[in-house]
């Protein structure tokens, strides 16, 4: 379990995950070294479970994000892995979640433009397996994106 | 637009999984020389495909069990209510994402809470009582993964 000190730590790197890790070990008040064990320990203990990449699709010519909603036919009890490992094989998708609610699934898509998620959507997206119903959210902006927790 | 290559997309691929893998690690990895990586990695940050870091945590693990998306539909719409809306929401220290969307709901957030009373404070005291908020769908999240997108996955081996 993550002691206090553990808990600095990682509320600081959430605030700033870009900062240099001597600023970092000295705004948690520990030393380098210290902050270094501690790093390790929080990774392999699966606590701190990455430090990733954000990439900026928009800058590489995907304009397009949809946030995909589905409900699945529960009669086929093998709806959900079935449709998962369709999703998976989907290059266009970016995240997968699935859910307790009316909403079974969530998939991100993102695509180069309208023209372009219109064969997305009809090639890849209709022919999932299972889907009993489904709707589809356009991103226009993202105001808030953080994995912050209040720690 | 940035163009990129195959070993773009190959550097992308690794920084996606671990930012804090050195040139010098992906480079080894790909078998290409260090500062050649290094330029690279200059070229997609200038040109903004980098775009910060994303620190994932095991959230059970740190007491917050519950992770819940909510699909929100304002009752009022125009400029002032969108802004009035963003500025309560954005401020909410457990709503981690806002996303201003089209289709059947105004704004998808991403809420984390300790357990389920928790979240139904938060639903309660925070979210029902935004300017503007009309109706709110909630579902509770299960399981998540992140894909490698359009960047390919690795070659075998």
């Amino acid at each position: 379990m993550p002691d206090p000190t553990d808990r600095r730590i990682l509320r600081q790197l959430l605030a700033d995950p870009e900062a240099p890790a001597a600023e970092l070990a000295a705004r948690a008040g520990v030393t380098p070294a210290s902050l270094w064990r501690r790093l390790e320990k929080l990774r392999a203990s699966g606590v701190l479970k990455a430090i990733e990449q954000r990439i900026d699709w928009r800058a590489l010519g995907w304009e397009v994000e949809v946030s995909l909603r589905f409900t699945l036919d529960k009669t086929e009890p093998r709806a959900f892995d079935e449709f998962l490992a369709a999703a998976r094989r989907v290059p266009e998708v970016t995240e997968i979640q699935t859910f307790l609610g009316s909403v079974d699934l969530r998939l991100s898509v993102i695509a180069r433009d309208m023209a372009h998620w219109q064969s997305v959507y009809r090639e890849r997206i209709l022919t999932l397996p299972h889907v009993a119903d489904s709707d589809a959210l356009m991103l226009v902006s993202t105001i808030k994106d953080s994995t912050e927790v209040s720690l | 637009m940035t163009q990129i290559d195959e070993t773009d997309q190959a550097i992308l691929r690794h920084l996606a999984r671990d930012a804090t893998l050195s040139a010098a690690a992906i480079g080894r990895s790909l078998g290409i020389a260090q500062p050649a990586i290094w330029r690279r990695i200059r070229r997609l940050t200038d040109a903004g495909v980098l775009a910060g870091r994303r620190v994932v945590l095991d959230n059970a693990a740190l007491g917050f069990g519950v992770t819940v998306f909510l699909g929100i539909r304002l009752a009022t719409k125009g400029r002032t209510s969108l802004e009035d809306f963003e500025r309560a929401v954005t401020a909410i220290p457990e709503v981690q994402v806002v996303q201003h969307v089209l289709g059947q709901f105004d704004y998808r957030l991403r809420i984390t809470a300790r357990d389920i009373s928790d979240f139904e404070r938060i639903l309660r005291r925070r979210i029902m009582t935004l300017p503007g908020v009309g109706q709110v769908e909630a579902n509770v999240m299960l399981s998540e993964e992140r894909r490698p997108g359009p960047l390919g996955q690795d070659k075998a081996g």
